[in-house]
């Protein structure tokens, strides 16, 4: 398919060709992503596309069409660009239009230099958003798009994709009995934390690499949400419509690579000049750092197409709206309740037979909030499971249930050290003009539990007051307020918070106050 | 002839007609030939491109070096030469480069204009532009002027002379101008300005100088006269900066999050030959410094070497500026932009100020190395600051007047007051109140009065001091009574409102501390709570679980409505015009219907007196209630969003509504009002009267007068009318009725609220004081006696329970008599 490989190898060539056609008139743009919306639209041609998610970059070819599902952490002033310019031959004085859209760096040809002053020349205006894999993505959801991905990738002859591929009946088959493949991986994964990562030993590569650089003295720190997250960050580079974006929305871009290495040679240059050139220093190298780090660290990706995910389950379609996710629904609509059942059963037995629990947990995880009366959030249902043993492994054990029942769900323990120390929310660094992410920065519908039992005696200091504060307005009004150290700005959520505790929770939780199990000897309230 | 090499001519040219006046013709006929000459040549060939590549390798890097040039402030060098503006005739950019455009562009205004000459690349005639605006100086009367904006400015005289005239007399060598008076006097002009304000701000002050020295040709200035414009129509919000704005004259507001240290930028470079001692300067030139390579002097080559000390050098600052929190909108980060701030701005604004920069936009294009010809394809931007105007600054009644008026458009206003023509606005407006929250009408109408106030009353010229305009109202009652929701709601729906909790602050959180600021290390006043939420609401939440000393900063606040500081050396006096609305717990977590207000609050009697209003939230705990409640609950999860606005007025219409009767509306006493007032008074005293019992204080007086007027706001009435005191009575009433009835009698009582004990209540205390004399007394001449008898004896003869704490404050009462002294477990008779 030599088509195919245009596309996705070489994008630039197909812009290239287009604007060249359409010279005159500004349209190319509009047409341009239309030639790709057309080409992903064909059958399955978005598995073909390479995702940054589970392909390292050091195996993508810079320029290609590469796909990144990701949360937008922040974003950053808007840029202006080139969106046209010429370059003069000095010596045979022959000029030539380029496009500078998608492109990071001015290309021209090494006897060519730039005209600035040339009256072709267009500024246009693009947006950059710093994007991280969504937080707290369970290893299910990653498992089920990398095999269904067809993407072939094996530029280096080392890589050989041995990632473990499940047939297309078994995954029909987890489609249709959801409970079944969960109870599978509960009875099979002893440690389901690393369950996906034995068999994807390449991307521990790309995702460790940022913690080993040699001459780079302190570890480009990353931004994620939750500690411990892996796999890329990405500047991400809007040029339509990035006003209907908004921070914590999770995307879907389809776009071109960029991690040409000039982009790195700037910043050390200038951090190394920045002395001699004062009018190049406006930005502290701290602020360099973050905005324009290491192509090979964090890439860029030039968007053509991005579109909001509604839900980052690989099982559903990705549109629900959509006339054929609609027949997707009703086909497995008759054998929801026996599903419902068998859940609810592995469920009741998960809480050692209490099935009112389960019937609770149940609701809470299909719970959201799907809309706000003035400051109220109406669909919220947060749960608090009491009654549950201290030091014991039953709240890792149901929290390894629901990583397996959601898309994306963090556990939160909270010791006197977590809360002291860690950060719950995101606050403005006014050096580095970044906005510093908190645990509580979550995508839409991702699962919380907080583990009360961990809590032991001692003392909360001025962070840890502030994040039990946190944690009890997000409860409470579904929303955090990020700290921009002069002002504080609400930022409406929709995060399911699950509290297991011994006792009654020292959160506000107002409904759904659980205290769970006859078995374990204890009164439902 | 080439363009390149135009420039640079131009360039002195432009030079000389800043430093000198006369020379201005001249430089102009300077310029002409070259430009018309250009005419035969673009039209004849493409030719007259080659030279450009030619020309040598710093042209290609010209547009970039120029631009770091440009960058430099229009004006200010200490120098007083004013060289940058001269580069500024050269313009960079698609639309001024080197093209044949310009030239057209000159030819077409050539024609028209017969012999006047306009700057290259744009349509501005210098002797024109200068004519125009000292004719605007020289004329201008603000017909829209207010008194507040200038004070000692005689509004008949044309406006800029009498400044002018203060600079010769301040000795300020700086000339702000309003272009929105500009506007309004030559809109033509005032284009020109925004478009091309490189041009045609030098040319303003050539025309401010000529007009200054004319009058005042003894004055002594620093340096000439800079006119700073301000306040420029294009662009208010950084989010809509784009592009076009690019090298325009731009006003946007936002917040300094961020200064640089002072960075001194080099003008003019000293250079020593190390041989043979000749020194040479250099001036900057595109930004750089071109160091000589070969001695003039000796020819020795690279001898060259630069003084630092006697080469001159302008003070530089980067700014940061982000955009203010309401200028965003939800769900995204703030954008930031790059100030640069040069001499006499320097150091003007400090991290967390609030200002208006009204500065030329600029963009530069990113050298990945400057050696190499490579081009990162996106341009930095940054402003150059022209003129600050903090907007926070305290005029006399405050810049917001001004931002406000703009808020409202002319068809906003008329809807307002269409909605204010209806019968039930009231009720209308009250049911707009968190509407999710259900019944509770009366509180919804106090809060709703609150969120409107009083009208500001000042008597300090006649010595009386500030009346209090704010409403302050308190909710207590049970726990999950939506009080909380109420609180928050109320802090959503004011601009200036702040949420804290009585659990969470602390004394110095809610009024002000006194930190160390990281940077300057200089001791700084860090405002609280109250002192934020001046002129807007502040919301407490678990009042009752506020500490002692946290609650005593309130006395002050909730009265006099300042907030007196005094610590580490700093002492004043803050404004802390606010409202509070604060919700309490009763102190058994359930109300007790057994107890008074206080006794179940547990808050202190004189801050209880300082609300007009004290609501009680009760759980019913009737089922008829239940049920409403629940069908009202269900109904929020069910309906449709549309049918939602249809039933309820948005909350933006609310909040315009209140900010416009805040503004606007400021009703006065009428005659048959203030009878009614006095009337309600009289009736509530004798109420209680007849029974030994107050039932109203002077500050329930206040208390109604101040409600009668917010309802009066509520209906955009200049005038209170009886109506307002009827509502203001009734609501008055229904709150008392609550909150201040006395549990042991039912009988309304306000000495509940004000000394915290009900008149019945002091009234039994008298009677067990007197028991016990008598009891003493019949048991005869006994010096002592043992506490513990003494209390059985009462408790014996007494016909009700008596109480230990009882006992002890009849004791206590016969000690202040001096009838007796109780030592430890034995009570002497004196």
């Amino acid at each position: 398919m030599p088509c195919v490989a245009d596309w996705l190898n070489n994008p630039f060539s197909i812009v290239q060709g287009i604007f060249a056609q359409n010279l005159p008139n500004s349209d190319w743009e509009k047409k341009v992503t239309d030639y790709f919306k057309e080409k992903l639209k064909e059958n399955n041609a978005t598995n073909w596309v390479p995702s940054l998610n589970d392909v390292p970059v050091h195996y993508l070819k810079p320029n290609s069409l590469v796909k990144f599902r990701c949360m937008v952490q922040d974003m950053f002033d808007p840029e202006f660009y080139m969106g046209v310019y010429e370059t003069v031959d000095p010596n045979t004085n022959a000029r030539v239009l380029h496009f500078g859209k998608y492109r990071d760096v001015a290309e021209c040809g090494p006897q060519q230099e730039i005209d600035l002053n040339s009256s072709q020349t267009v500024t246009l205006e693009r947006q950059t958003f710093y994007c991280v894999p969504v937080p707290g993505e369970s290893a299910w959801v990653k498992e089920a798009y990398i095999s269904a991905s067809q993407a072939r990738v094996s530029p280096s002859t080392s890589y050989t994709p041995s990632r473990h591929k499940r047939s297309y009946e078994e995954d029909e088959d987890m489609e249709l009995h959801p409970s079944k493949q969960k109870e599978q991986h509960i009875g099979s994964g002893g440690d389901i934390h690393g369950c996906g990562e034995p068999k994807r030993l390449e991307t521990e590569a790309s995702a460790g690499h940022h913690l080993i650089s040699p001459n780079c003295s302190p570890p480009l720190d990353l931004n994620f949400p939750l500690p411990g997250e892996k796999g890329p960050a990405c500047l991400v580079k809007v040029y339509e419509s990035w006003d209907s974006y908004k921070v914590n929305d999770v995307l879907e871009v389809y776009g071109i690579l960029s991690v040409d290495p000039v982009l790195s040679i700037v910043n050390n240059e200038e951090r190394d000049n920045s002395t001699l050139d004062p009018m190049e220093c406006m930005d502290t190298a701290e602020e360099q750092r973050v905005h324009s780090p290491p192509a090979s660290l964090v890439p860029r990706i030039h968007v053509i197409l991005a579109q909001k995910l509604q839900h980052i389950n690989p099982l559903l379609p990705a549109c629900l709206n959509e006339e054929e996710s609609k027949t997707f629904v009703s086909n497995f609509m008759s054998e929801l309740s026996p599903v419902r059942a068998e859940l609810l059963g592995f469920l009741t037995h998960a809480f050692l037979g209490d099935s009112l629990a389960a019937e609770y947990l149940i609701l809470h995880l299909i719970s959201t909030v799907y809309a706000r009366r003035d400051v109220l959030p109406l669909g919220k249902f947060t749960v608090n499971l009491s009654g549950c043993p201290r030091n014991s492994i039953f709240t890792e054990h149901i929290y390894r249930i629901i990583q397996q029942l959601v898309p994306a769900s963090y556990r939160l323990q909270m010791t006197i050290e977590n809360m002291n120390h860690s950060r719950f929310i995101p606050h403005k660094d006014y050096t580095a003009n970044r906005l510093v992410s908190g645990v509580l920065q979550l995508a839409s519908n991702t699962s919380l539990v907080v583990d009360e039992t961990q809590l032991e005696q001692g003392q909360l200091d001025t962070t840890g007051v502030h994040n039990v504060k946190a944690l009890g307005n997000l409860i409470t009004w579904q929303k955090v307020d990020y700290d921009f150290s002069y002002h504080q700005m609400e930022f409406p959520c929709n995060i399911n918070v699950l509290i297991t505790s011994e006792g009654r929770s020292l959160l506000p939780v107002w409904r759904g106050h659980l205290e769970f199990g006859e078995s374990l000897g204890l009164v439902a309230t | 002839m080439s363009s390149p090499a135009s420039t640079p001519s131009r360039r002195r040219g432009g030079k000389r007609g800043r430093s000198s006046n006369p020379a201005t013709r001249e430089s102009q006929d300077a310029r002409s030939p070259p430009s018309q000459r250009r005419r035969p040549d673009d039209s004849a060939s493409p030719g007259d491109l080659q030279p450009l590549p030619t020309s040598p390798p710093a042209d290609a890097r010209s547009p970039g070096a120029a631009d770091a040039l440009f960058s430099s402030p229009p004006q200010f060098r200490h120098s007083g030469t004013r060289s940058p503006f001269g580069a500024a005739l050269s313009r960079r950019g698609s639309a001024t480069g080197p093209s044949p455009h310009p030239a057209e562009d000159l030819v077409a205004s050539e024609q028209s204009l017969g012999q006047k000459l306009v700057i290259w690349g744009t349509d501005v005639n210098v002797t024109a532009c200068k004519e125009k605006f000292q004719r605007f100086l020289q004329r201008f009367i603000d017909p829209l002027a207010k008194e507040d904006e200038d004070i000692g400015l005689d509004l008949n005289e044309p406006r800029y002379m009498q400044r002018l005239e203060e600079i010769n007399m301040v000795g300020e060598p700086f000339l702000n101008v309003n272009c929105d008076h500009l506007r309004a006097f030559d809109e033509n002009l005032y284009r020109q300005l925004i478009c091309y304000p490189q041009e045609v701000i030098p040319t303003f002050d050539m025309a401010a100088n000529e007009i200054f020295f004319d009058r005042y040709p003894d004055s002594i200035l620093e340096h000439q006269i800079q006119v700073r414009p301000y306040n420029a129509l294009k662009t208010r919000n950084m989010r809509s900066l784009n592009p076009e704005d690019i090298d325009q004259l731009i006003t946007i507001s936002g917040m300094v999050i961020r200064s640089s240290q002072l960075i001194p930028e080099m003008q003019e470079a000293f250079f020593k030959c190390q041989v043979c001692a000749f020194t040479t300067r250099v001036e900057i030139d595109r930004g750089r410094i071109a160091e000589p390579s070969v001695c003039k002097h000796c020819n020795t080559t690279h001898s060259m070497a630069l003084i630092h000390n006697r080469s001159m050098f302008s003070d530089k600052q980067m700014i940061k500026l982000q955009e203010s929190p309401e200028d965003m909108p939800a769900g995204q980060t703030p954008h930031t932009v790059a100030l640069f701030a040069h001499n006499d701005l320097v150091d003007k604004v400090q991290p967390g100020d609030r200002v208006n920069v009204t500065g030329i936009y600029r963009a530069v294009p990113i050298r990945v190395n400057p050696r190499v010809s490579v081009v990162k394809s996106v341009y930095k931007t940054h402003i150059d600051v022209i003129h600050y105007r903090k907007t926070d600054a305290k005029r006399l009644h405050g810049v917001d007047e001004e931002t406000e008026q703009k808020m409202f458009t002319e068809e906003r206003v008329e809807i307002l007051k269409e909605l204010s023509k209806k019968a039930d606005i009231y009720e209308r407006l009250s049911s707009a109140l968190a509407p999710s929250i259900y019944e509770h009408e009366d509180i919804k109408k106090g809060i709703l009065l609150q969120l409107f106030g009083g009208s500001r009353k000042d008597f300090t010229n006649t010595g009386r001091g500030n009346f209090r305009a704010e409403i302050n109202i308190l909710l207590c009652g049970d726990p999950g009574t939506s009080k909380s929701q109420l609180l928050q709601y109320v802090y959503n729906l004011v601009p200036r409102g702040q949420y804290t909790s009585g659990k969470g602050s602390s004394a110095v959180g809610l009024t002000a501390y006194v930190m160390k600021d990281p940077e300057t290390r200089q001791l700084v006043l860090q405002t609280g709570a109250l002192v934020l939420s001046d002129n807007g609401i502040c919301c407490i939440d678990e009042f009752d679980k506020m500490n002692e000393s946290t609650r005593s900063v309130l006395h002050e606040v909730m009265e006099q409505q300042t907030l007196s500081i005094a610590k580490a050396g700093i002492i004043c006096q803050l404004n802390a015009r606010t409202s509070i609305l604060a919700a309490a717990n009763p102190i058994e977590s359930q109300w007790n219907p057994k107890k008074t207000t206080i006794e179940n609050i547990q808050l202190p009697h004189t801050l209880l007196s300082r609300f007009d209003l004290i609501f009680l939230m009760l759980d019913p705990r009737d089922e008829a209630y239940d049920r409403r409640l629940a069908r009202h609950l269900v109904s929020l999860y069910y309906q449709s969003e549309e049918r939602m606005e249809e039933e309820y007025m948005d909350m933006a219409v609310l909040r315009d509504y209140i900010a416009y009767a805040r503004c606007y509306v400021n009703p006065r006493l009428s005659e048959e009002a203030s009878q009614a007032l006095i009337e309600a008074y009289v009736d509530m005293r004798k109420i209680g009267s007849g029974r030994g019992m107050v039932s109203a204080y002077p500050r329930q007086l206040e208390s109604l007068i101040r409600l009668a007027e917010a309802h009066a706001k509520v209906r955009f009435s200049e005038k209170v009318e009886t109506i307002d005191v009827e509502e203001a009575k009734r609501l008055h009433r229904e709150a008392l009725k609550q909150s201040a009835t006395d549990p042991r009698t039912g009988i309304v009582d306000i000495s509940i609220l004000t000394t915290g004990m009900s008149a019945t209540a002091r009234k039994r205390k008298e009677e067990l004081a007197q028991a016990l004399r008598k009891l003493i007394q019949s048991k005869g001449k006994t010096p002592a006696l043992k506490y513990q008898q003494l209390f059985e004896d009462l408790r014996a003869q007494s016909d009700m329970a008596v109480t230990k704490e009882m006992f002890e404050e009849a004791l206590r009462a016969l000690a202040d008599d001096d009838f007796l002294t109780v030592t430890g477990k034995t009570v002497r008779l004196l």
